[in-house]
Order: C-alpha cells, then structure tokens, then sequence
C-alpha cells in the first residue's frame, strides 16, 4: 500500500456515496498474472464531482468497472453506499446497477432503435418503475433536449448523443453516476457541453458523479481528481484546474521513466 | 484470393455452421433418397430375376388379344401343358394357378396387408418326380389334397404356425380350415418382399383360382442347348390365338421396368421434398454471406484498394461459398447413406418387409449430391459475392459501414406487389381454366415468389400487429420487436424459409381436410345401406357370402355388387356393367335421377349415368346393344338416367340379366339393410355369420369414415414428416439469423446489461425476437397456404359438388403454436450466448 494513498484526505465532509477498501484486481494466473488494482481503497463523496486520472494501464478503467459492479473483484470490499459488492450474485449486481448506478461510456451509450426519450427512459422501463415526470422534465430541460426528444440516435450529432446518454444516467436519480471516458469521442465543444452538464448536474442537482478520463480539461471540471498509477492511488487533488492536473501528470510521467 | 478465401472460412467457422447445417440436411435428403431408391430397386430386381431363373418362356393368357373378347381371355388348358411338355426344346413346364389367399395369424387377424396375400398351386406334374422345384419343402410334405396346405418359412416363423397347426384361410369367400402338411423355401419375389404364400395341391388351388385342369401361366424351362427365343417360337405355333409366349428375359426386363418406374416414382417425390429443403436452404446460405460480406466491408475494400478487380473479389467470396458447399455435401452424402441404412432397419423393424440387398451407391449418386451441394451454395451466394465486389475502395478508410438504402426497398417493394397481383390474378383464373392446374401452379410460384420478395415491407406493419402480445414481455419484448424489423432484408428472408414449409404444409391440410369432408359426405349421402362387405384387399368374392347374408332373418334388404366387361355394340373397348339387386339396391344406394329410377330394372332394363348417355347419344327409352364377356350379344333398355358421383358412375343393370354372362361370378361388395339398423351387436352377429373371416370386412357407415380418414390422416402425416426437413432447415436459418444479430450487437447488449437488464431479460429479448420472426413467417405462411388450399379446392368443387373449404381452425392454431415454438427452440442457443456475453468486453470494443 502507497503512504501517499493512506495520507491522502478522506475527511468525512460528506457521507460516501461509495468506497472501496483493500480493493484488488488480478488478472488472468501465474506467468501471465496482471495486478490491475492493488490494495487501493478510496472514497467518492455524495454530491461531488470526481475524476478518475491516470496513464494508460494505470487501472482507472478497472477501477470504476469494479466500483460500479460491471466487473468482479479479487479482493478487498467495493461498495455503493452501504450495499457490499463482493459477493452479490449477479442477479443482485444486476438490480443494484439498474436503480442505484448511472452509465455514461464512450461510444455506443445508446439503442439506435428507440428515440432520444425512450433511450432516457429505457433504465426504468427495465425496472418497470414510472419516471418521476417533474424531474424527468427537468433532467431534459438541463441537458437541452426538449426539442429533440423524437429523435433517434442517428438523427442526433455525437454531442446530442452524449447529452441523451447523461440525460438517461441522470433520469432514474442514481446514488452515484460513472462515466467512463464519456468525452472521447467528442470535440472540444461538445465535450465542454457535456462535462457542463455533469458539473450542473452535481452542483444543482445534488447528483454524484465518477468519470475516468485521461484528458486535464475534462478532469478540470472535477471537484477533485484522483491519481492512478500502476494500480495504486498516487494523489488526491481537490479543486483542479487543467494546468495544475497537466503538471501533476507530467510528474508521474517522469517519475514513470525514472523509475 | 484462394489462400484470402480459405483463411476467411476457417475464421467463421463458428459463423458458417449453420450454413453448413442447412445444405447437410437438403444434400442428405438427396443422397438418403438416391440410396435408398436404388437400393430397394436393385433389391427388388434381384430377387425378381432370382424367381425367374427356371422360366425360360412363360405362357399367359392374352386379355389383350382380339379373340378373347370382353373381359379376360380364357385359362391355359392341361392339354397345352402337355403339348409344351413334350416339346423337345422344352426340360421341364409348369403349370400355375394363383391369387389371393387371406391367412388369419394366432390372433385370427390378417397377416400382411392383404395385397400381398397370395395363394398357389403345387404343381406334381413337373417330370413326374411328384414334386414342384420352385417350393422345396423344408419341413413336412407337400399338400395332397383338399384340407392341406404349405406355408411358406417366412410366414410360418412370423406367425409361429408350425407343420400339424390348423390355420384359418379364405380365398374368396368362406372361410377355410386347412391343416399345414408342410413348410418350404422359395425364392418367389412377393415372399421375398415379405408376402405371405400358401400352397394347395394341384385340384384344389385350380378349382380356387381357375377352372379344373385349367392354368392361368406355364412357365417352362429350356433343355440344354435351346436358347429362350427358339423354345418361345416352338411354344407360339401351339397357343391359341387369345394366349401369348413371352421370354424369360423379356419378364425380367418388364419386371425390371416396372420395379423402376415405381421406384422412380417415389424417388421424384421424395426429391420434390429435398428439393423444397434445399430452396429454403438458400434463403439461409445468402443471408450469411451477406452478413459474412457486410461484416467484411472494411477489409474487401482494403482488397480493392491495394489493387484487387471486382472479379477477383466476386471470386473470393465465391471460392469461400464453394469450400463451404463442398464440406456440406461431401458430409451430407454420407449423412445420406446412413439414413438410407437406417430407414431400410427401420422398414424391417416395422415389417415393411423388403429384399435383402447391399447399400447401392452408383456414382450418379455421389455426384449429384456434391453438384447439388455445392451449386445452391455457390448460388446463394452469388448475390453477396457481387454486392462485395461493388465495395468501394474508399470504404477501406472510412469507418461508417454503408447502410442499407431504402431505394433498394422502394424497387423491391414494386417489384413484388406486381409479382404478388400477378401470381393472385393468375390462381383465381386458374380455377376454371381446364389445363391440369398448370394456370395455377404457375400463379402460385409468381404469388410466393411475389410474397417472398415483399417480405420486408410487410414485416413492418405485420410485426408491428403482434405488438400488444409482446408488451408482456416489459422492455424485452418491446427491444426484440424493434431489433426484428431493424433489418428487414434478413427478417423477411429468416421468416420467407418458414413460410415456405407452413404453406405447403397448412395447404395439404387445407385440401386434405375439405376432400376427406366432401367424399366422406358423399359416401353417406349415397350410401343407405347399413353395412357393406367386402374382401380386405377389395378383391372379388364368392357369390356364397351375399347368399349367407340374404338367408339372414334379420336382413331387410340385400345386394351384390358385381361387374363385368362388355363392348358396347360396334366397339371393342371394355366398357363396365355394373350389376346389382334391381329389388333391393333402391333401399340401398341413394341415386340422383334426373329421368326414370331403379324400377323395372329387374326386367332386363339398365339405368346409365347422364355423361356416359350424353357421350353416346342415349336418352331415357333407347335402347342399347352389347356384347356381354361370354361373346353373347343383347340389348338393354335404359330406365333411367342419374348423374354420376364420384362412387357410382356407368352402366347398371340387374344381376340376373348379368350374371349368366359372366366368366366367374364374383361379388365385389355385398350391401345390406338390417331390420335393427346399425348396432355392434348387429355388425357382430353379421361377421360371426360369415365365420369371422380374416378376409372379409364388414364395415358401416361410420368405419367407411374411419377408413377414408384413415388413409387421409396417413397420406398427411407422410407429407408432414417429409415437410419436416424444410422447417428443421429453417428453424437453422432462425438460429443462423439471431446468432449473427447477437454478434453484431454485442455493444449494445452490453451496454443494457451495464445499465441493468439483467440476463433474464437479455435472454427474453433475444428469444422474443426469434418468436416475432418465427410468427411472421407462421402467419405468412399460413396465409399463403389456405389461399392456395382455398384455390386449389375450388377447381375441385368443380368436379366434386360435395366440396366445401374446410378450415382446419384447430390445426392452423397448432401450426401458429408450433411457429412460435420454433422461435423459441431457435433461440435457446442464441439467447444463452447473448446473456453470457461479456460486458465489459461488449462495451470496450469499438
């Protein structure tokens, strides 16, 4: 376990909305044995904004997979409020994504067949539960969909795609939302867009959201950025900007190389 | 481009399975039926030449022959036999005498089917050694006299009857006692196709079967150094002008026709059938190099960029289909000669007893098989292979796949509701066209054609229709609806190979259903009579059975059915007189006269239907001229004229007038009335009065029913299990269609398990789209076949006033049922897949 990981300031400002203690991912068995995620245990606040930073290979990817239930875990405890991760059936897992975890990923976030609002509305048709209107109607008017909510997917440019995707991870009200590289495929602009509304989403709606991403001006809309390198937590900024997360990087860059 | 094109096929394996599937089965539909035809036919022909190896020439009667007149030409005397005998040429002649003899097994029930039921004489004559070489005897002695029969091993193993036993046999009429003297070999034919054969002595099988000293076939033997054509030429100048010679060999060519054209008769049907599961395999085969070739676009254009011509990339998909085509064959023929055994074990197991013989594979076999397979392969796929070489080479560098155009359904779309209305069009036209049906037929293959390429746009509203079902299914059913018509080419094509087979098979159920109702109302409607006997293989009886039944005190009113041939005056081709009961046949028979009735038919009068009237001019009065089969000539009165059916039709006079003309009088049926009417006990007490004969059916109104549904219901069920092929093809094709569609939407399963459907819900999904597919082809298809059962039993009514359409509500909510039990049977493997698909693979992946 990293010193810097267990200095890092996990003052108990809010309740967390999930923490992984010990948490460890091992990949594949002997010669080709890779340790994803090693021993890292960290907090994500309610009602903040984190994101997830690290090189290629560091384990961002691996730890918000098994932080949210899309992967399993080798060791250690992952949990989303109170509810344990390891050990839940998949049936469990299932449930447990469907209501109280929000999606937002790269590419492929939607269903070409259904529109814009079906797609919002598809995480409670599956649960068979009415979205609650007022704030589905508030959701929609944050993201800027209203005039397009006829539309499908393919009607839509990457960034109205993306929104609809955000729109959809906000609509069930999920204790938590993970969002995995979700300005990838975006331009600049559109990204900007997009990161706005998940920072409004956090500040005016009271949401939480975990995104991974390896870009310093999406990490800048963060209220604080979590390091991973090689499968440890290395640092824990708060209040970003892009200049400082660059900085940060351009270390562990050449600590990398030195090393 | 081979090397691109093996490498390719390797790496879709998985991809190309049911593919390969599919041409298997339609390839050993061909191959099994190939083998089996042949083997059956040479097993046959063998054992035929093997009964002919001692006749060198044969003797007959000559029906054809000018001199013999009306009917059958006479017997072959004794005197001829001992002419041919003592003709130098001649070794050794046989006289034969045979037909059918009923033997009751253990059970005091029929052995065999009753058409395959022979009896014969043993002949002493023969050198006179006293015995008969064609039936050595392995146990016993051969019979002597009246009360003594042989069987043959065969039979006496399959019915455990043993020499000393007292069997039951009946030959045309009452039942006979006779104990077994002796058991034999033989290798006659029809005991080697599982027959059953019983031996009289010489007297008693001619006093049956012919007249005393009277022989229906001489077979006789050369001496050494006579060829067949020397020995057929010394017999001719003996024969009477109404007898023929024919060579030993010319019998076994006939036979050897014969065998043939049956045979080839079943093997065209049974390849009708293949032929129909190799159509539906197409619809598979291109759907899967479409996909193959849609999911390669990227890496074609690569091909054509770095300087492939489009022949060179037409030719790679095509080497790819032909590998595919030549792995299906090659293990299809042998799939096929294994069920070719297996059906063979399966016919023995079922006593369908046939020839023993090798497997035939001729190598017409073997390469019809691998031409048939591998050419619907390289033909299916032939249309992707061109569209892969229409990819551009810039394509190579963009990295969105062209999506399918609408232009392409907008053609389409035309293209087939043209071809639909003309196919409608030309069905109902062709119910009173007079060609065969051929109007039909070629209206019914532009309307599937038509429907078939109208599919994708009726998927839509059709798919559409079974919505509200599907909201059951909650999200699951609502994504499977919506993923089913997301590709409408590939639906239509998965539900057109489903809709081929319940067409066909919802049609013959239609006619099938509406023919057995008409005859079966048309038999009640005609027939008045309580019961009617007659023999199990309807062949004639003795005139004693209607003389025990008239003697009854119970019966009310009784006649015999005879018929006999005769010229109508001025011709000399056979017409059929039909003699009956003038008293009593009223009672019995319903007829429709439009002029006159039965009465006074007795006094020498006959009553004739309104076609054969008006084909020779007669009206109600006229009188007619005939000569009878005695070669006597006389005159008929008609009496009555009444519109033919499809039971009664012809000339019908008394038996009396009849009768003395007749060369053999035989009863084809007995009608009767009985003063109790129709009752178990009655029917009992009838079949007891005929000493419960194994050979004699008495049958009522209701096991007329029986019997022509019977036949119905096997006739359908034989075309079920051999349409069967095609929905097992098609079910691979449902299969083929969901695994693809599974693969190329790993993404976005995925992405539904991330945000939280769970496996039960992916699985749903999947096996709701495989049901809506499935169904859309049921419903098609079932559509299709009551149109053309509705067509096709309207150019029946024409014929037949009795048809009405009769829709098998019941059946068609069980094909529907097993439609959709198709989709759901398709999509287990598919479905499990898709729920077992890794997320975070699915979703990563770009």
């Amino acid at each position: 376990m990293s010193t810097i990981a267990t200095e890092t300031p996990t003052t108990p400002t809010g309740s967390a909305a999930a923490r992984a203690t010990d948490l460890t991912k091992i990949y594949g068995e002997g010669e080709t044995k890779v340790v994803a995620l090693d021993h890292v245990s960290v907090e994500f606040r309610a009602a903040e904004f984190t994101a997830i930073m690290g090189p290629s290979g560091s384990g961002k990817s691996t730890l918000m997979h098994c932080m949210a239930g899309l992967d399993s875990i080798s060791a250690g405890s992952a949990r989303i409020g109170d509810t344990e991760l390891t050990g839940l059936k998949d049936k469990k897992l299932t449930q447990l994504r469907r209501d109280r975890i929000g999606f937002i990923f790269q590419a492929f976030n939607l269903l070409p067949t259904l529109n814009a609002l079906e797609n919002i509305r598809l995480p409670m048709d599956i649960a068979g539960r009415k979205p609650d209107p007022e704030w589905l109607d508030r959701v929609i008017e944050t993201v800027g969909l209203s005039g397009r909510l006829k539309h499908r997917p393919a009607q839509l440019s990457g960034g109205q795609q993306q929104r609809v995707a955000v729109a959809r991870a906000l609509a069930s009200k999920p204790d938590i939302i993970f969002g995995d590289e979700p300005t990838g495929n975006l331009d600049s602009r559109s990204g900007a867009e997009v990161l706005g509304f998940l920072r409004n989403s956090v500040r005016e709606l009271g949401q939480t959201v975990v995104m991974v991403t390896h870009d310093p001006v999406a990490a800048s809309y963060a209220d604080r950025v979590v390091f991973l390198a090689d499968g440890r937590i290395v640092d824990d900024m708060a209040d970003p900007t892009a200049e400082r997360v660059l900085e940060h990087m351009k270390q562990y860059d050449a600590k990398g190389r030195t090393s | 481009m081979l090397r691109t094109a093996l490498r390719n096929v390797l790496a879709h394996k998985a991809r190309l399975l049911m593919t390969t599937l599919a041409v298997l089965l339609g390839v050993a539909f061909v191959s099994g039926t190939l083998v089996f035809t042949s083997t059956i036919s040479s097993a046959y022909q063998k054992s035929a030449e093997e009964g002919l190896t001692h006749v060198d020439v044969a003797i007959r009667p000559d029906n054809d022959a000018e001199a013999a007149g009306p009917g059958a030409a006479a017997d072959l005397g004794q005197e001829l036999l001992d002419q041919v005998a003592a003709l130098p040429g001649a070794d050794s002649a046989i006289g034969e005498a045979s037909g059918f003899a009923a033997l009751a097994g253990k059970d005091g029930k029929l052995v065999g089917g009753g058409f395959d039921s022979r009896g014969g004489n043993y002949f002493t004559g023969q050198n006179g050694s006293g015995e008969d070489t064609r039936y050595p005897m392995s146990e016993g002695r051969a019979p002597e006299r009246t009360g003594e029969i042989a069987l043959d091993a065969r039979t006496a193993e399959r019915t455990g009857y043993a020499v000393g036993d007292t069997v039951r046999i009946s030959v045309n009429g009452p039942v006979r006692e006779e104990t077994v003297t002796g058991i034999f070999t033989t290798d006659d034919g029809n005991v080697a196709a599982g027959g059953t054969l019983v031996l009289f002595d010489n007297a008693t099988a001619q006093s049956l079967y012919t007249a005393p000293g009277a022989y229906d076939q001489i077979t006789v033997e050369a001496a050494g150094g006579t060829s067949q054509q020397q020995l057929k030429d010394a017999i001719t100048a003996l024969l009477p002008a109404d007898a023929e010679a024919i060579t030993g060999q010319q019998l076994a060519d006939d036979q050897a026709e014969m065998i043939n054209s049956q045979m080839s008769a079943m093997r065209t049907g049974l390849l009708a059938f293949a032929g129909i599961a190799l159509f539906v395999g197409i619809f598979i085969i291109a759907n899967t190099f479409t996909m193959l070739v849609a999911q390669r676009t990227k890496e074609l254009a690569l091909l054509r960029a770095v300087g492939a011509s489009r022949r060179q990339v037409t030719r790679s998909v095509l080497i790819e289909a032909l590998f595919v085509g030549l792995v299906a064959a090659v293990s299809g023929l042998l799939a096929g000669v294994g069920i070719a055994a297996g059906l063979r074990g399966l016919m023995n197991a079922f006593e369908l007893t046939v020839p023993d013989g090798p497997l035939v594979i001729t190598a017409a076999t073997v390469i019809a098989s691998l031409v048939v397979g591998v050419g619907v392969t390289m033909l299916a796929a032939y249309l992707p292979a061109r569209r892969a070489a229409k990819i551009p080479p810039v394509a190579a560098m963009s990295s969105v796949h062209a999506a399918a155009t609408t232009r392409g359904l907008l053609v389409r779309n035309t293209i087939g509701s043209i071809l639909a209305a003309i196919g409608g069009v030309l069905v109902v036209a062709g119910i009173n066209q007079d060609d065969q049906g051929a109007t039909m037929g070629l209206g019914a293959a532009v309307l599937v054609v038509g429907v078939f390429v109208l599919t994708p746009l009726l998927s839509r509203p059709v798919i559409a229709a079974a919505s509200p079902l599907l909201r059951i299914g909650g999200i699951s059913g609502k994504l499977a609806r919506l993923n089913a018509v997301r590709n409408p080419r590939r639906t239509a094509a998965t539900a057109s190979a489903l809709m081929i087979g319940l067409t066909l098979i919802t049609g013959m159920t239609v006619i099938a259903g509406s023919v057995q109702k008409a005859i079966d109302k048309l038999a009640a409607e005609a027939i008045t009579a309580d019961y009617v006997v007659s023999t199990a293989n309807f062949s004639p009886m003795d005139p004693e059975i209607a003389g025990t039944l008239s003697e009854r005190s119970d019966v009310t009113a009784v006649s015999a059915l005879r018929a006999s041939p005769a010229y109508l005056a001025g011709t000399t081709k056979d017409e059929y007189l039909t003699g009956v009961d003038g008293d009593s046949i009223a009672d019995l028979i319903n007829l429709p006269f439009e002029e006159g009735s039965f009465d006074g038919l007795a006094d020498g009068n006959a009553v004739v239907d309104t076609t054969t009237a008006e084909k020779h001019g007669w009206a109600l009065g006229d009188t007619i001229g005939l000569t009878y089969a005695d070669n006597a000539t006389g005159e008929l009165t008609i009496s009555g004229l009444y519109e033919a059916n499809e039971m009664i039709r012809g000339i019908i006079l008394d038996n009396d007038t009849l009768t003395p003309h007749m060369q053999r009088v035989q009863d084809i049926q007995v009608m009767l009335s009985t003063t109790g009417g129709v009752s178990d006990a009655a029917k009992s007490a009838l079949e007891e009065a005929l000493g419960n004969n194994p050979a004699i059916l008495v049958q009522d109104q209701q096991d007329i029913s029986e019997d022509i549904a019977f036949i119905f219901t096997l006739m359908l069920n034989i075309l079920y299990g051999l349409l069967a092929m095609a929905v097992v093809v098609a079910i691979l094709g449902v299969i083929n269609t969901l695994a693809m569609s599974v693969f190329e939407r790993q993404q976005e399963i995925g992405m539904l398990r991330a945000i939280g459907l769970d496996r039960r819900g992916i699985k749903r999904m999947v096996r709701l789209e495989s049901v809506v597919i499935a169904l859309f082809g049921g419903v098609l298809g079932i559509g299709l076949g009551v149109f053309f059962g509705w067509a096709v039993g309207e150019m029946i009514r024409t014929g037949m006033d009795t048809y009405e359409l009769v829709l098998p509500w019941g059946r068609m909510a069980v094909f529907l049922g097993l439609a959709a039990l198709v989709g759901v049977l398709a999509a287990l493997w598919p479905a499990r897949r898709a729920a077992k698909l890794n997320m975070l693979m699915a979703i990563k992946s770009e």
